[in-house]
């Protein structure tokens, strides 16, 4: 497209770009998925004993390779398999996974969890049920269809009755399923689409035993690792002979420019790295980017054009229409998990190293760890174990592969590996800085004829992927595994494009991806990808042009948007909100934004009040109304805490976020260099959902960052006249913004 | 013989004064309660009462609160006799992870024993030093005002 010519114009923010639409007649969208027979993960994994089984003392185990993040998986999977089973939820037991145990799903990420995983299970019991009721016909003699079955106890007509427990005898689910048993009606359902009580939270209240921080093996030793000042830094010279001489201290374990400290006791291990660091010399690259210079950079590099979409433009030469462009900014924002990532290994006699990870991709992380350490993939086994929230890929599966390391120095001993804060703010892979510029035709009405999007990004995937190079430490052995190379997601979900193709329809849409090949900083997967960046871009230029239009911003977007779910989100939400009549305050305004996540998934309005402080700058937003549509609602609680917990996160982005980082290191080392939203902070927020039982399963956990972060820039908008594009809206900024 | 008196038994911690009480409890103790958030009293996470005040278990040397009483999260009830306030949070549903919960009932805990019955502003700023990454604040915050009431 003739706009990327003018890459320093858009860098510089001209006012209105002047675009030189290319005609393209084709469309560069891809077909969805290919047709599907059977629901979600069954289609990988179809034996029924795969995901379920009957087991003695009146059990059910649930086999599920979706683990549970504090998203409440685990317990809406639960509720479905109890419903179409027919047994109480506490005859449930979940494995999750484990990858000995349990179907290969995969990673648990892009709110696939409830599509892939929740739509499986839920065909899976609907199955075993039917078998059962077969078998129990058999048994007592009569029609299946006359049967009816509570808590898994199948009874007759005539009063006979048989348990599931004494039906099977073995095998009888080493089927592969159908897709032809039938899901219950919404009426008489027991557990689906309404709130039950999460299943892990008595454990978290109490301190009962279920973070892997909580593992202590016998024998269990702890590990840390001495990480570099900076990205690339090399190992000059260590003189470690005075910590291995501490007593307690079991190794020291250098391997290039890894360093690591296996100790009896935490403490030491800590010490033992603090006194290491003192007595380590380091190679420090001495140029780089810094979180200035980044969008720059970005625009600098030569990258992997991409046309997501091409339409004929209207001509613009047939009738002037007015042109106006903007361009918003997002810098790295950290997945920040309040604990800090942790693993433990053992490496056992026959060879198999064990580990307990809080991976959201057990799978392939073994597979990348197996690669690290030059052995089999069947030599690694990963479990999974819950941890702090991680909001996408933070440094979950770096620990793993220290843990691996670490243990193959002490075979036979467990080592527990936790990062320190430092290290986990510094060294995790963030979700990366974008500029995103758009630009628009409109007509006399003020209504837009012509829409486009260019995006400029690095990668946001380099998840394990069972390569060793994506592991932290891999990077730096004295045979280093080499960094894979980066790369975009597709359609349908795409990575930094993800939701860059807008919802609305105009009379022509282009949408361009500068996909950047290379890193400034460690980037990876944060919760929404590029769909953060790219709907706050939309939903703020918009709003820019409703402004211009001098049209209500929610009639203006409705002006623009035919998907009649996604009209019913929006109004919904303005009505929560009470939009129509709302009444400004000195230095109060408001604020909406709306997206469906990934143009496939959840539809989610926000509408936001904010305050203005004129002298200080200071943002505070006073309430929240969002309203979200995920399909059909398995735990209407569920969703909420979801969707509420997105807001908030976005909030604290928006406003607060970005890390510091430069050739030296990343500056952003603790919480009080990388503040995030605290309690008094967070204001009033009311979610409602408008359930659609019988329709797919969207998920929800990645459907409000972005329409978050764009209502809180239209609201300041509204109640300063100021428009911010630059995230985060920190003090400083706003002032600036308020004296141009 | 240095003890260390924790939710009413007393430990001897012999040779571990120097050692951060958070690792004393967790390692040595097998107390899951209190996490390791920060180390460096910002997060909250690691928050036990010290004769009624919250304290920063991971700065704080286990050697400092010998013979004083110690409560930890553990000490508020049990998986399955949960005290007032955990009570409260299985109501409320108020967490994600959880990571943090420790730090957030304990600081709580000792709120409502100085001021039963706070504001909700009184609440947020009791919790501001506490962090939660998930953005559960809210149901938090509800949380504790439902154990305050029900008290």
């Amino acid at each position: 497209m003739g706009v990327s010519a003018n890459r320093r114009d858009v860098l510089k923010g001209a006012g209105a770009l002047v675009l030189g639409f290319e005609f393209v007649a084709d469309s560069a969208l891809a077909a969805d998925a290919p047709g599907q027979k059977l629901p979600g993960d069954l289609n990988t994994t179809p034996k029924i004993s795969s995901w379920l089984r009957v087991e003695e003392g009146g059990k059910i185990r649930l086999l599920v390779g979706k683990v549970e993040l504090g998203q409440g998986v685990l317990t809406a999977v639960a509720q479905i398999c109890a419903e179409e089973l027919d047994v109480d939820m506490n005859r449930l037991v979940i494995t999750s996974g484990d990858t000995r145990l349990v179907p290969d799903e995969g990673v648990t990420a892009g709110s696939f969890s409830m599509p892939n995983c929740g739509s499986a299970v839920r065909q899976v019991a609907a199955e075993a049920r039917q078998i059962l009721l077969g078998l129990a016909a058999k048994k007592l003699g009569v029609d299946a269809a006359s049967l009816g079955v509570a808590d898994g106890v199948v009874k007759a007509a005539d009063g006979k009755t048989a348990t599931y427990w004494d039906l099977v005898a073995g095998g009888e689910f080493e089927v592969d399923a159908t897709g032809k048993a039938p899901i219950k009606a919404r009426e008489g359902r027991r557990y689906v689409g309404k709130s039950a009580p999460r299943l892990d939270i008595p454990f978290k209240v109490s301190g009962a035993r279920i973070f892997v921080q909580d593992l202590r093996p016998d024998g269990m030793l702890h590990g840390r690792v001495l990480r570099p000042p900076a990205y690339d830094s090399k190992l000059v010279s260590l003189d470690s002979s005075s910590v291995e001489k501490t007593a307690g201290v079991v190794k020291v374990v250098r391997n290039g420019s890894f360093v690591g400290v296996v100790a009896e006791r935490e403490e030491l291990a800590m010490d033992a790295v603090a006194e290491l660091r003192a007595q380590a010399k380091w190679d420090v690259p001495t140029t780089g980017e810094t979180q200035d210079t980044v969008y720059d950079w970005l625009l600098r590099q030569e990258p992997e054009d991409i046309h997501i979409r091409k339409e004929p433009v209207v001509s613009i030469a047939e009738k002037p229409r007015k042109v106006v462009g903007a361009v918003y900014r997002r810098p790295y924002h950290m997945h920040a998990s309040i604990g800090p990532s942790t693993a433990v290994a053992t490496l056992d006699a026959d060879g198999v190293t064990h580990i307990q990870t809080h991976s959201q991709s057990v799978f392939e992380t073994s597979i990348a760890i197996a690669d690290m350490l030059g052995v089999d993939k069947s030599k690694v086994h990963c479990q999974h174990e819950q941890g702090s929230g991680c909001y996408g890929h933070n440094a979950a599966d770096d620990a793993a592969a220290d843990a691996a390391l670490l243990a193959q120095a002490v075979p036979g001993r467990p080592v527990r590996v936790q990062w320190t804060r430092s290290d986990e703010h510094k060294w995790e892979p963030y979700g990366p800085a974008m500029v995103v510029s758009t630009a628009a035709t409109t007509d006399e009405k003020g209504d837009i004829v012509d829409w486009m999007l260019e995006l400029w990004s690095t990668s946001h995937g380099t998840r394990p992927g069972g390569k060793a190079g994506n592991l932290l430490a891999a990077r730096y052995l004295e045979k280093p595994f080499a960094l894979p190379k980066p790369v975009n997601g597709g359609p349908p979900n795409y990575a930094a494009d993800r939701n860059a193709i807008a919802i609305y329809e105009f009379q022509s849409q282009n949408v361009t991806t500068h996909f950047i090949p290379t890193f400034a900083a460690r980037a990876s997967a944060e919760r929404g990808l590029g769909a953060y960046a790219n709907v706050f871009a939309i939903e703020s230029f918009i709003d820019e042009l409703a402004a211009a239009a001098g049209a209500d911003a929610v009639e203006y977007r409705l002006r623009h948007l035919k998907d009649e779910r996604g009209r019913a989100i929006l109004q919904k939400a303005a009505e929560m909100f009470g939009w129509r009549d709302y009444k400004k305050t000195p230095g109060s305004g408001r604020g909406i934004g709306f997206a469906r996540y990934k143009g496939l998934a959840a539809y989610c309005a926000v509408a936001m009040e904010v305050v203005v402080d004129r002298g200080s700058g200071k943002v505070r937003v006073t309430r929240v109304a969002c309203a979200n549509d995920c399909g059909e609602v398995v735990s209407p609680d569920g969703v909420k805490n979801q969707i509420e917990g997105g807001i908030v996160q976005s909030l604290s982005w928006t406003l607060k976020e970005a890390v510091r980082f430069g050739p030296g290191g990343v500056r952003s080392a603790d919480w009080a260099s990388y503040p995030i939203l605290t309690f008094s902070e967070v204001p009033p927020i009311t979610v409602e959902l408008i359930d659609r039982p019988g329709t797919p399963f969207l998920g929800t956990g990645e459907a409000s960052q972005g329409p978050t972060g764009a209502a809180l820039a239209n609201a300041v908008f509204d109640a300063t006249g100021a428009r911010l594009r630059d995230i985060p809206f920190t003090p400083a900024r706003v002032k600036a913004a308020l004296q141009a | 013989m240095p003890a260390l008196k924790v939710n009413g038994h007393s430990h001897d911690i012999d040779g571990l004064e120097d050692a951060p009480l958070l690792f004393v409890l967790r390692n040595d103790l097998k107390l899951n309660g209190p996490k390791f958030g920060c180390g460096l009293a910002q997060c909250g996470a690691c928050t036990v009462l010290v004769d009624g005040e919250p304290v920063r278990s991971c700065v704080t040397a286990a050697g400092v609160v010998v013979n004083q009483e110690i409560t930890t999260l553990e000490g508020l009830g049990s998986i399955d006799k949960p005290g007032k306030l955990q009570q409260a949070f299985i109501a409320e549903q108020a967490m994600q992870c959880g990571y943090c919960v420790n730090g957030v009932i304990m600081r709580a805990k000792a709120l409502l024993d100085q001021n039963p019955h706070p504001s909700e502003g009184e609440v947020r700023l009791a919790l501001d030093g506490n962090l939660c990454r998930c953005g559960a604040h809210n149901r938090m915050v509800r949380a504790v005002l439902r154990a305050a009431a029900e008290a």
